[in-house]
């Protein structure tokens, strides 16, 4: 299989501040300094990055090498800020790197944004061939996939209104058919799933992988782990401008969650009063896996646990700790709770475990309640966040871990019957 | 070429040539040149009652401001042509320039949207720009000609001259300095805003510097070079004598070599600061 791109040392450097100097004036003052053998204070920052002041530098990109092959399907990953747009935005050329080349063999297209150059004005028909022409078709090839484009998009009926009239989600129907009808050796694709109803992203999700089996080579950046895992076979991750790691999809979605949430297994759960004048309160809450080892996200299926430390002030009786889980939509999910207790003054742990419910990938939040007789003792809203990943362990075919299958994931016990009754 | 041999398309550097132009992939993008012009043509008449016949009343109109106040109130020469005439020559050919001119030299600032989004080459929106720009001056120029046949046919000392023919040249400097001249304006904006207001009035005062309310033959010493430094006046002038004859003896080939000369610099400066400009201004603007 031949390398389709190639990308050796790229990096980009962007002076922080202003940039450039904006002014005739500033640039003469620049230029004088330099004249009488000073550092010029506004400088720019050459391309071998020689007379700058490394503090004024944020480097986008520092030092990324990385191949493509023919009929690859790469996920680029990584945090925000951690350099994929501008990787992005020198790859479809928009920009030109600092240091370093890359190299592309064949017609690369890219889709930063779908519905570049629209023209509110004109009509859908007239903002196909436009936008079309953007992209890189020629007149000839937009009129062959005319009558396919339309289709894809499904605003037939309004092909000749301006499309300033159209509501924003024919705006971007319209645009994303325009795009995905692009035929080109590399396409570059950077979060255009989060457009449209969920009937509509299936259907690009679809066009997607029709492209990758067409043998055409993808990249693709997204926040959208699910997404990702389900379309790349490779994928490279990014962090603060550096490769972090390149190779296997789910390799490089598991190194993304470990380095991004690195410190958070643990929570201070925050206090209502001061600590004397309760009569007991929790203080402390860690994730952990059945081990006892703080964990920061668990992947679907994995058994897990919560730690919380709690102490007493005085004896109290009839108690009770319970912890709630509800998703970030706010809609409660699970309450579980201790059965009713005395307890004596003094340090304790008490220990959560998950029975066997694969919650859906996505974050959670974590109240904390104390309770005494069914009066409140300490009630703690979003103490914790635990965070389910799209990556899994279960090997369960059954299991998929894509969003929209609803927030438990555990299959039923599914019973086939041959049917002796014939017709 | 190196990179040829080993199969490579494309290959990007961070240094580039002065003159790696990629004239092949403008090429390429001609239909999207077209597709830009018939935006801007159909776009801006939209919701208009009298549509494209805007493109005629503004001539007219200021034509006939003109005639009152420079040519009635001022008394200013006109080469002995009638009034509406001899201002409607110079108005013609001076807004195809200062609109070339105008609307180029925001090619960067104005588009920044798009650029940021998507490669294709930048030199296609300046190109549309010119080639919009010429269909407007299509239609103005047809009004000057009604106008002119319509004196020609009342009156006997209107001239026409085997030098009107010079106009596509003529058409062809008067945009190749209005896309010279704009593009580099357009390269410089990206670092300084500061010409955008100097090209807005600097073209409006230039006019003044050009033969379009007064004959150059009116003009004369020191002051007559100064208006001959213009590159536009040979053009105007040029346009105004194939056409009626006026200011033939004022005729020089010297004149129009001088404006070709001009141009061509212009265009060559400007496209190769357009060239470098253009891969890294989504970086400064």
């Amino acid at each position: 299989m031949s390398t389709v791109i190639k990308i050796e040392n790229i990096s980009k450097e962007y002076r922080l501040g202003e940039v450039g100097t904006g002014t005739i004036s500033r640039d003469i003052n620049g230029w004088w300094a330099k004249v009488r053998g000073k550092e010029n204070p506004n400088l720019k920052i050459d391309s071998k990055g020689k007379n700058v002041l490394s503090g004024d530098i944020h480097k986008a990109l520092d030092n990324v090498s990385f191949e493509v092959n023919e009929g690859d399907v790469l996920g680029i990953i990584g945090k925000n800020g951690a350099g994929k747009s501008t990787m992005l935005k020198i790859l479809s050329r928009v920009t030109t790197p600092t240091k370093g080349t890359f190299k592309v063999r064949g017609r690369i297209a890219s889709l930063l944004e779908v519905g570049t150059g629209f023209h509110p004005e004109l009509t859908g028909r007239d903002n196909i061939f436009l936008n079309g022409a953007i992209l890189g078709m020629r007149k000839e090839e937009i009129k062959s996939k005319f009558d396919e484009i339309v289709d894809f998009s499904g605003v037939e009926k309004f092909i000749d209104t301006p499309v300033k009239r159209y509501s924003s989600g024919m705006y971007v129907r319209l645009a994303f058919a325009v795009a995905a009808h692009l035929e080109p050796e590399i396409l570059i694709i950077d979060e255009v799933l989060a457009v449209g109803d969920v009937a509509f992203q299936n259907k690009c999700m679809g066009k997607m992988s029709e492209v990758s089996k067409q043998g055409r080579t993808v990249l693709f950046v997204s926040h959208n782990m699910a997404a990702v895992q389900k379309l790349c076979k490779t994928g490279i991750l990014l962090e603060d401008g550096k490769l972090k790691y390149s190779g296997e999809t789910t390799k490089a979605i598991e190194e993304y969650f470990k380095s991004s949430f690195s410190s958070r297994s643990s929570f201070d759960i925050p206090l209502s009063a001061t600590k004397d004048s309760l009569e007991g309160y929790a203080y402390k809450l860690q994730i952990e896996d059945t081990e006892g080892n703080p964990i920061n996200t668990v992947p679907v299926g994995k058994k897990w646990q919560v730690r919380i430390y709690f102490k007493m002030n005085k004896r109290t009786e009839h108690f009770i700790i319970g912890i709630g889980i509800s998703n970030t939509m706010d809609v409660n999910f699970r309450t579980t709770w201790s059965a009713p207790m005395n307890i004596d003054k003094g340090e304790y742990e008490v220990i959560f475990k998950d029975t066997n419910i694969f919650m859906s990938a996505g974050e959670y939040k974590i109240l904390v309640g104390l309770t005494s007789f069914q009066r409140s003792v300490q009630y703690a809203e979003n103490v914790a966040v635990l965070r389910i990943s799209e990556i899994d362990e279960l090997n369960d075919e059954r299991v998929l871990r894509i969003s929209g299958n609803g927030l438990v994931l555990n299959p039923m016990d599914v019973e086939l019957i041959k049917s002796t009754v014939v017709k | 070429m190196e990179s040829e041999k080993e199969g490579w398309t494309l290959v990007v550097k961070p240094q580039t040539k002065w003159f790696d132009l990629n004239l092949k992939d403008l090429w390429s993008y001609r239909d999207l040149i077209m597709l830009f012009v018939k935006r801007d043509f159909v776009s801006v008449y939209k919701q208009t009652i009298l549509g494209p016949l805007w493109y005629i009343i503004q001539p007219i109109l200021t034509a006939i401001t003109y005639s009152i106040i420079f040519g009635s109130m001022a008394q200013l020469s006109t080469a002995g042509l009638p009034k509406l005439l001899f201002y409607l020559s110079g108005i013609t050919m001076w807004n195809y320039f200062s609109e070339c001119l105008n609307k180029t030299s925001n090619t960067f600032i104005s588009n920044a949207h798009i650029f940021g989004k998507v490669y294709f080459p930048r030199l296609t929106v300046p190109l549309s720009i010119i080639l919009s720009n010429l269909f407007t001056f299509l239609f103005q120029f047809s009004l000057f000609l009604i106008l002119l046949l319509y004196y020609y046919f009342t009156r006997t000392d209107i001239h026409p001259n085997r030098y009107l023919f010079l106009l596509p040249l003529l058409i062809i400097i008067m945009a190749g300095i209005g896309l010279g001249v704009g593009v580099i304006i357009s390269s410089l904006t990206t670092k300084y805003r500061d010409l955008r207001f100097l090209i807005a009035f600097g073209v409006q005062l230039l006019m003044f510097a050009t033969p379009v309310i007064y004959p150059l033959s009116v003009v004369m010493g020191k002051k007559r070079l100064l208006i001959l430094a213009n590159p536009i006046t040979s053009l105007v002038e040029t346009f105004r004598m194939g056409f009626t004859g006026a200011g033939i003896d004022d005729f020089n080939w010297m004149y129009l070599a001088y404006s070709f000369c001009f141009m061509a610099i212009v265009l060559i400066i400007g496209v190769i600061m357009f060239n470098k400009v253009e891969k890294s201004f989504m970086d400064t603007v």
